[in-house]
């Protein structure tokens, strides 16, 4: 097994590992944590592909930059979301 | 006996199962994030491993720093922590195994494929006006995807905007803090200018740059030193929306005189991409620091 196909499947693994997290629990917190997993275990299968091709696939990285800094404002608007509708079931209860 | 190659990896991708499942698990959230940002750096490190330098400087700084202090501002602000335990019955722990076998049996023809595209890329290469590969595709080849993502991130901005606006007070900073938020400060400064200014033949680039900077900003904030941070304030605004706008001037201004868009004419792309690389530097560092630190409390719900 090369060295490529073992970090496929720990791509793969990881990605699996998101999935988990995705249905297994219900805090928001945790679910955008497992959604990032996802999106690692992703990004890993594609930096595995790109460091097979001789020479290193520029392009695969490229989007997988990319794909880091969708990903962080993806989590900052999530996370938002998150924290403003807990403070909104708060405010209702009061 | 495995060589010393396998070892570091097998430990590797051990870690990166674990800590993603301990992050996933954790009994309460503070421990989960603590967890996350360890993940993070493993990345950052498997990126290193796999021969993408690139990502391995994105990943620490954005995957496990700003990610870290996003999760952790968010901690403070709402003060969750509760985190109820799932429990697992037998089914859960059988189709994960079928799917990772299905994937895997998907994924494991894929290194025999090649692609033409880097062939084609390192051929273009000396056209491009930079000589690092990776730069070149983000900001020539495929400019397009970047001009995207930068409007991706202020579309983040502006949607975090829409919602609860956060409370724009931070905590009190500890001794150490205030000690090393001073000397830390104008090292960002270096470091982002180094890493943009390298990221044409080298490792590096907007990105990354604007990253750091935006954690030198962060920590200005937390000890006090930079006065709460709002879009009212017209220098912030200009910031946050000068990545877009040359982005855009250029791309339109390409397509009237030029061949078409985002097709820079040859000879000048260096300074071309030097511009808009500058621009999404500042854009992208004064919007993570407003995502990480907020705002002060302009509207009230």
């Amino acid at each position: 097994m090369s060295t490529t196909l073992f970090y496929l499947a720990i791509g793969i693994g990881l990605w699996l590992m998101g999935l988990h997290g995705l249905l297994a629990t219900r805090q928001s917190i945790i679910l955008v944590l497992a959604i990032n997993i996802m999106s690692s275990g992703t990004f890993m299968v594609m930096v595995a592909l790109a460091t097979h091709s001789d020479p290193v696939d520029p392009v695969l990285q490229a989007l997988v930059v990319t794909g880091l800094v969708v990903a962080v404002s993806a989590t900052a608007l999530a996370l938002r979301l998150a924290a403003s509708r807990r403070r909104r079931t708060e405010d209702d209860a009061t | 006996m495995p060589d010393a190659e396998w070892l570091f990896d097998g430990t590797l991708g051990i870690l990166l199962l674990v800590l993603a499942g301990a992050a996933l698990h954790a009994r309460s959230l503070y421990a989960a994030v603590v967890m996350f940002i360890a993940l993070g750096l493993m990345l950052a490190l498997t990126w290193a491993r796999l021969g993408a330098p690139d990502l391995a400087l994105a990943e620490a700084a954005i995957g496990a720093g700003v990610t870290g202090a996003l999760l952790f501002s968010t901690l403070y602000k709402a003060g969750m922590d509760r985190h109820k335990r799932a429990t697992p019955n037998r089914i859960a722990l059988l189709l994960p195994g079928l799917a990772f076998l299905l994937l895997l049996t998907a994924a494991w023809p894929l290194p025999e494929m090649h692609s033409p595209l880097p062939d084609q890329v390192m051929a273009h290469l000396k056209d491009s006006g930079v000589s690092h590969p990776v730069t070149a595709v983000l900001l020539n080849f495929r400019a397009w995807d970047t001009l995207l993502e930068v409007s991706v991130v202020l579309i983040a901005l502006l949607g975090v905007r829409q919602l609860y606006p956060s409370h724009g007070e931070v905590p009190t900073p500890w001794p150490l803090m205030l000690a090393w938020g001073r000397l830390l400060a104008p090292l960002t400064v270096i470091v982002g200018g180094y890493l943009l200014w390298r990221g044409t033949d080298a490792p590096g680039g907007a990105f990354q740059a604007g990253t750091v900077l935006a954690a030198g900003g962060v920590a200005l904030r937390l000890i006090g030193v930079l006065p709460p941070l709002g879009w009212h304030q017209w220098p912030v605004r200009l910031l946050v929306l000068a990545g877009v706008l040359v982005f855009v001037a250029v791309a339109a201004l390409t397509a009237w005189l030029g061949q078409g868009w985002l097709h820079y004419p040859t000879g000048s792309s260096k300074v071309l991409i030097l511009l808009i690389e500058l621009m999404a530097t500042a854009s992208i560092a004064t919007t993570l620091t407003l995502l990480v630190v907020g705002e002060k409390r302009e509207l009230r719900p």
